[in-house]
């Protein structure tokens, strides 16, 4: 079992300009729950997601990760980026077009975070990489550049890179988006694996049957604004918004033949 | 009529004369990277000045002649008091007028990188130092190859306005011994054959290091 976080988030608010791409945003997660961002492109989800760990930088509000206020000392003031990086060490991310490092292999994409961040000895560095690599399957890859990997290695060796850090919390931004349809489940597999261990996990995902199975918690967001969070079942299968019915009745008819 | 042992017999004299081109060239190339890194890092900076310096550092370095820029300093520097040898001159003035072109060959390279390099580092906790050393530069670096073989070898053939400030290179050679054999033809052809000797090869090591950094 994993040391789990807690995320709180409160009135968090993003403008782009005169563009507001977050609206007040509440959202609590519990120590060890997988939540599922769904919506449709452009609701903010991937925003707030990256807000998490301050990739995005929100405007107002808070986001607390254990009760720790991240990205600012107080409101308006910005934390020192020493301390930022500080937190980010125990905040996994994983992104949809995976950003693995081209000139790196997989095993040497793995250490680097664990060198260069956590301060290891290369040998201590390697052996914890090789286990991260085996436990998301690719043993016998760790030696592969990326360009020589498949869509659903590159996202599995994205994830070793992530977990070898032993973060507390896990962001994962449309992880199976950018993959063919066959090589979704070996990526939502490992994600799975990670759930059952008692990770906490924030998901922006399209997976529906992912979010249905495998979440705590599913929140829907539309332009900017959390329309409902509930567990799967009363987001998916009952919803009351009207605009959460309409968003599942376009995905169902996309996907049913 | 072509005469095949005056050509012959140029080679000597400007291989001979090729080792100011290739300093000359090498050189330039070398002061071009460093100044060139300086002038790209200036660029990207948060400082205004530096940024407003650097973009008038290479609209000035590429909008003048390099020809223009070698008479500028060899006829500028002994005016304002600096006494420097010819040669010496020369290969700062290249090296300066390639560090234009070069930090905008690199500039793109580090625009080109997906956003999500760097993103993925910062968000692991990577400071900005290694951000930039272990991330942004070795791809970088891979990906201005081919660019940077192909401002060698421009400088390789602009090496030959240096001649008017009075080095012996290849160009100079030729004029000389063009005008002592009076057979211009046959010297200039060697010359020509010398020049895309040098370039031939360095094509050559372009490939070379590009399929060695290929990934």
């Amino acid at each position: 079992m994993v040391q789990a976080s807690s995320v709180e988030i409160r009135g968090v608010n993003k403008f782009y300009g005169p563009f507001q791409a977050l609206k007040d945003i509440d959202m609590s997660i519990a120590p060890g729950k997988v939540t599922c961002l769904i919506g449709p492109s452009g609701s903010g989800k991937s925003t707030l997601l990256r807000c998490i760990n301050f990739l995005e930088e929100y405007d107002s509000g808070e986001v607390r990760i254990d009760g720790q206020l991240i990205g600012y000392e107080a409101p308006g003031r910005k934390m020192s980026a020493r301390k930022l990086r500080a937190m980010r060490r125990s905040i996994g991310m994983v992104f949809q077009q995976f950003n693995l490092w081209p000139h790196m292999t997989a095993i040497q994409n793995v250490t680097e975070g664990l060198v260069r961040v956590r301060g290891m000895k290369k040998p201590e560095a390697e052996a914890r990489a090789a286990e991260a690599l085996n436990k998301v399957g690719l043993g016998d890859k760790m030696g592969n550049h990326p360009s020589r990997l498949s869509g659903g290695q590159q996202q599995r060796v994205a994830i070793a890179r992530a977990i070898a850090m032993e973060p507390r919390l896990m962001l994962f931004d449309e992880p199976t988006s950018a993959l063919d349809p066959e090589l979704v489940g070996e990526v939502l597999t490992v994600m799975k694996t990670l759930a059952a261990e008692g990770m906490t996990m924030v998901v922006v995902t399209h997976e529906m049957g992912f979010a249905a199975h495998v979440a705590d918690q599913v929140a829907f967001m539309e332009k900017g604004e959390l329309v409902g969070m509930d567990i799967p079942d009363r987001i998916l299968h009952q919803p009351e918004d009207p605009r959460i019915q309409g968003f599942l009745r376009s995905y169902h008819e996309r996907n049913s033949f | 009529m072509f005469s095949i042992p005056t050509f012959l017999d140029s080679f000597g004299p400007l291989f001979w004369a090729a080792r100011y081109t290739l300093l000359v060239s090498g050189l330039g190339i070398a002061l071009g990277l460093v100044i060139g890194a300086l002038i790209c890092a200036a660029r990207l900076s948060g400082v205004a000045f530096l940024r407003t310096f650097a973009a008038l550092w290479v609209s000035f370095l590429r909008g003048v002649p390099l020809l223009v820029q070698l008479l500028l300093v060899y006829f500028l520097l002994p005016v304002i008091g600096i006494d420097v040898p010819a040669l010496v001159a020369a290969v700062v003035t290249v090296g300066i007028c390639a560090s234009a072109y070069i930090s905008e060959i690199w500039r793109g390279a580090i625009g080109a990188l997906p956003r999500g390099q760097t993103e993925a580092a910062r968000a692991i906790g990577m400071g900005p130092g290694d951000v930039w050393t272990r991330i942004v530069l070795p791809q970088a670096v891979t990906m201005s190859l081919p660019a940077l073989i192909n401002e060698l070898i421009l400088l390789v053939k602009a090496s030959s306005l240096v001649s008017v400030v009075g080095i012996m290179e290849i160009t100079r050679a030729s004029q000389a011994q063009a005008a002592t054999t009076f057979r211009p033809m046959e010297v200039y052809l060697a010359a020509a054959c010398i020049y895309l000797m040098i370039n031939l090869c360095l094509a050559a090591l372009g490939r070379y290091l590009e399929h060695r950094m290929a990934v």
